[in-house]
């Protein structure tokens, strides 16, 4: 028995109500915002990237650490500020697909739980968000490298 | 001057894809992001993730796919010299900086910062 027919005759009349006033997603124009937004910040990370090889000794290649941890820096900052939240709300994926919203979860779940103390609130959340991320992505590295190991050979 | 086009491209490119898993995937932002990072580690292990950031430069770096991507790639360097265990030990090589500076940051911004609204 699926979950539509478990459902009551009344119930299924409000599902239907519910349906027709639920708030339709403006799915276009969030989708050129965060393309928009998300290049824009892609964009100016490649402005820092270009900075540290022209101005301090990075490669090309070794440009990207120092670049993320800037960037990292500044979103966490901002989350701080408050600021990062409200520009969030505005770009959606924009936001939160670079690596700026990687350091948004974490800042934002270690500011909100520093009331709990410092060591099971701000250690213990700060990962609540950013966590899933780092699981599912070493998980998923450890498979598919271990799987090139044993049968392609790296 | 075209790294900077070419980064605004692909890096809006892939929030968009980001975007179209909210909107149209109904996935929750956690899931989002964990799709992207396992794409962007599926991506590097069929060898395609490295040319995308020759071409994107920081439009492929910056977004949360290079995370898992990131990952592949300290795994497989650190395994061609050490064997299994580099797998282990490599794992986390490239990624440090992002991981360890995200830590410090947030671990920062808690001390400094109150909740706000």
């Amino acid at each position: 028995m699926d979950k539509e027919s478990k459902l009551t005759p009344s119930q299924q009349g409000y599902k239907k109500l519910a349906g027709k006033h639920e708030i339709k997603r403006p799915v276009l124009k969030n989708c050129v915002k965060a393309f928009i937004i998300g290049g824009l910040v892609c964009t100016f990370g490649q402005m820092i990237q270009n900075g540290y090889v022209a101005y301090f000794d990075f490669t090309e290649k070794t440009a990207g650490d120092p670049t993320v941890a800037t960037l990292v820096f500044i979103a966490s900052l901002l989350t701080g500020l408050g600021i990062y939240d409200r520009f969030g709300q505005f770009a959606g994926a924009g936001s939160a697909v670079p690596v700026t919203g990687f350091a948004n979860a974490m800042a934002s779940a270690a500011i909100e739980h520093r009331t709990e103390g410092y060591v099971l609130g701000v250690g213990g959340n700060m990962f609540k968000l950013a966590g899933s991320v780092i699981v599912y992505g070493v998980f998923a590295a450890f498979v598919i490298v271990l799987v090139k190991y044993l049968f392609f050979g790296l | 001057m075209m790294i900077f086009v070419n980064a605004f491209v692909v890096g809006g490119i892939i929030c968009l894809i980001g975007q179209l898993l909210l909107d149209v995937g109904k996935l929750t932002p956690a899931h989002t992001l964990s799709t992207l990072v396992v794409a962007g580690a599926v991506l590097d292990g069929l060898d395609l993730y490295e040319p995308l950031i020759d071409f994107a430069g920081a439009g492929a770096s910056v977004p949360i796919t290079s995370f898992g991507n990131a990952l592949v790639h300290g795994a497989v360097t650190e395994a061609q010299q050490s064997g299994l265990i580099g797998i282990l030990t490599g794992i986390f090589q490239v990624t440090s900086a992002g991981v360890s500076a995200a830590i410090i940051f947030s671990f920062l911004a808690a001390l400094i910062f109150r909740p706000k609204g």
